[in-house]
């Protein structure tokens, strides 16, 4: 035991003794989650658009001025022709055209009706979409004021219920999201190099000689990191509940301890990765640029996974974080308990005892 | 010249040489640009969707018909009671729980009006905005279909009406194919890891197993050391764009609309100005592992900012800023609009000065920084 106590201030040691790496494991984090709460949301605003306006009446005008109030748009100044158009998409100035044709207030009465003409840059669909959407939505307002004795007699009215989130607080979605990405990185790619740091530096030799079995080798690198991943933890946590609003409501010890068996899983991960490669710089490319896109995109937290292929549904199953993922969102912003998360607790665990004993089975204890 | 021609010599060697990284380097951006974008699609289909019926009416049994064929919504369950319905909400079966009260069809024939109350899992914001949004037009047409049924008989068409017909179009792809917008994206990404990653290691790689000593005591000059860092990784980075359109083009038939020679002008000072922030990056870092964690803050703080996720015109003023001090951000949006638009070198030039911006500044403060003697 004191031998063990020893390592890990050994471990410890080489942890502090790095300042920059760690600035920047503490400073992630919070960049990440001022970030995400602040700067990036999936709303749609400030849409550059351009209308052509061939009509120049009253009600052309009036539409007008109401896409000029609406918040999600910003209106750039008139094209005349489709060749003007295709310009500003092409510079990448505009997202959205709405052309009025010529004699648009008096077909408002006539038999066919006045036509409006969207053209959206659909390069990118989900904008072209929302964008179209609120066009329509826009101009079929305007058509109900025009003809207010025409409402329908017959309404089901829907009331809308949002659950679990009645403030539309966008962090939400995406906190349970970074925490499992944070600790992708700090278990995972971290301990990854630790071990076959030693090797590439030559100190694994005396590592070897010492008395220490394999198993307690590997525990004494992997406590450290244990406890950065939790101060990292808590840290978001608070961010996330002073600077974001976000309320937890499921029990702390729950998330804690199962945050703990999460980074088990990550650092047992990074374990074997460290073992079985020969250059810290294969270690780093496997753990940050091979887990970090799957990590990012088949956690379920940017993409709905239930879209994806088959292949990738399945994928999805052998990543730790998908679980950790849906084990955070239910406890910590659904306030629901053990009962309900049993299963991908379960998971978990067994994939941290398989991780760690093959780290175990492949930790040379001689020399090439 | 010629003890450039030897640096490079050598530093090809050392590339070839390790043939993990030679690997990793070509193939796993190849592997993940096939994959990826396949797994990244932004498109919410299949809401799942579980009903409580209290009336069992004709028009109940006609709405949840209507919701279950229009595409958007999987029906997974009828549950007796809400708080049913509610925990199939919690173990995340359901997104959305449709409750028709009891007396549904009585009462809308009786009083032209009837609530229905729809309960929505709102952590995932946008699932629950387009669920709602799809709910409520599903009901909409419901409506619009009533009025005709329940009153056709007294329509009264003597009053002239204003209509007005929106038809909309899609350019550049017509059928909304997500697949247009992130494989290009995917390709910037994946190039800008090899480029910052990559570059960032060789240097510090030099300094932790001691090489660098011997370099410091020839006669190289900062700026030769420098080339010869750049050039190597600058050719490996041009052929992994290269075999990247080639995927795009042969798996994802995306051929680029513009010139392909503004495209590599783009990539080739993009390469240039990414190599510079990893050889800046390896200036200052003393480990590999401060490298690599120097470089992978960059990298997140550029790929969530390079509008490759959400769109740069929906941030705040301070936000837009700092996207557009990203290298990222200009060099997707010019792919982007190469590939996808064929925007020509004199629509996107703005974002060429931004980019040639980047690369003189950052390769100017690699050399700078550089220190031959400690």
């Amino acid at each position: 035991m004191k031998k063990l106590l020893a390592f890990i201030k050994k471990e410890f040691y080489h942890v502090f003794r790095d300042k920059r790496t760690l600035l920047i494991l503490f400073g992630l984090p919070v960049v990440q989650i001022i970030l995400f709460g602040f700067a990036l949301s999936s709303e749609v605003k400030n849409i550059g658009i351009a209308l052509q306006d061939n009509a120049h009446d009253v009600q052309s005008e009036q539409i007008t001025a109401k896409i000029q109030s609406s918040s999600y748009f910003n209106v750039e100044k008139p094209v005349l022709n489709y060749p003007d158009i295709e310009q500003r998409f092409k510079e990448g100035r505009i997202k959205c055209a709405v052309i009025f044709p010529s004699g648009f207030g008096s077909d408002l009465y006539r038999a066919g009706g006045a036509k409006i003409q969207i053209i959206a840059d659909a390069s990118d669909p989900n904008t072209a979409t929302i964008v179209t959407n609120y066009l329509t939505s826009i101009i079929n307002r305007y058509q109900q004021e025009l003809n207010p004795d025409r409402q329908l007699s017959y309404q089901i009215v829907p009331e809308l219920r949002q659950l679990y989130n009645e403030e539309q607080n966008g962090s939400l979605n995406f906190i349970p999201g970074v925490i499992a990405l944070i600790f992708m990185i700090v278990s995972t790619a971290l301990t990854s190099v630790s071990v076959v740091r030693e090797k590439e530096l030559g100190t694994m030799e005396i590592l070897l000689v010492s008395p220490l079995r394999p198993i307690m080798v590997l525990i004494a690198k992997a406590i450290p990191y244990l406890i950065l991943s939790l101060i990292n933890f808590t840290i978001i946590l608070l961010l996330s509940v002073f600077l974001l609003d976000v309320e937890i409501r499921g029990s702390l010890l729950l998330l804690f301890t199962e945050s703990i068996l999460f980074i088990i899983t990550c650092l047992s991960l990074g374990l074997l990765i460290s073992n079985i490669t020969n250059s810290q710089q294969t270690a780093m490319l496997i753990s940050m640029m091979g887990l970090m896109l799957p990590t990012l995109l088949l956690t379920g937290f940017m993409f709905p996974i239930e879209n994806m292929p088959k292949v990738f549904q399945v994928i999805s199953y052998i990543l730790p974080s998908k679980y950790y993922y849906s084990i955070i969102k239910a406890v910590m912003l659904k306030g629901l308990g053990f009962s309900y998360v049993w299963k991908e607790t379960l998971i978990l665990a067994g994939m941290a005892v398989v991780l760690l004993s093959i780290a175990l089975n492949k930790f040379k204890t001689r020399l090439s | 010249m010629n003890v450039l021609r030897f640096i490079l010599q050598k530093e090809f060697r050392q590339i070839f040489r390790d043939k993990t990284i030679l690997a990793m380097m070509f193939a796993m951006p190849i592997i993940q640009l096939i994959i990826l974008p396949l797994a990244a699609d932004f498109e919410v289909k299949n809401i799942n969707v579980a009903y409580v019926d209290h009336d069992h009416g004709n028009y109940s049994r006609q709405l949840i018909n209507k919701v279950a064929s229009s595409g958007y919504f999987k029906i997974i369950g009828s549950p007796q009671s809400y708080p049913d319905g509610l925990k199939m909400i919690e173990r995340g079966d359901a997104d959305l729980v449709l409750e028709i009260p009891p007396n549904f069809e009585r009462d809308l024939v009786r009083e032209g009006k009837q609530k229905l109350n729809i309960s929505v899992d709102a952590i995932n914001g946008t699932k629950s905005a387009l669920g709602g949004g799809y709910l409520a037009q599903v009901i909409a047409d419901f409506n619009a279909n009533l009025d005709v049924n329940i009153k056709s008989s007294r329509a009264n068409l003597a009053i002239p009406r204003a209509s007005i017909g929106v038809s909309s179009t899609n350019w550049y792809n017509p059928r909304a194919e997500y697949k247009y917008y992130m494989v290009p994206g995917i390709l910037v990404l994946l190039l800008t890891l090899i480029g910052g990653f990559i570059t960032a290691l060789n240097i510090v790689r030099e300094k932790e197993i001691g090489t660098i000593e011997q370099i410091n005591v020839t006669p190289i000059k900062k700026w030769e050391f420098i080339l010869g860092k750049l050039i190597p990784f600058w050719i490996v980075g041009m052929i992994v764009f290269t075999l990247g359109l080639t995927v795009m083009y042969v798996v994802y038939g995306i051929f680029p609309q513009g010139s392909l020679g503004t495209l590599y002008l783009f990539a080739a000072v993009y390469l240039i100005a990414l190599l510079g922030l990893g050889l800046l990056i390896s200036t200052f870092a003393d480990t590999q592992l401060q490298a690599m964690f120097i470089a992978y803050f960059f990298m997140m703080v550029f790929m969530l900012m390079s509008g490759f996720f959400t769109s740069t015109d929906s941030m705040p003023g301070w936000a837009k800023i700092i996207a557009n001090f990203t290298p990222v951000t200009h060099f997707i949006t010019v792919v982007r609009l190469i590939v996808l638009k064929g925007s020509g070198l004199s629509e996107v030039k703005t974002e060429l000065f931004y980019l040639i911006g980047f690369a003189v500044v950052l390769n100017g403060l690699a050399i700078w920084n550089y220190r031959k003697t400690n």
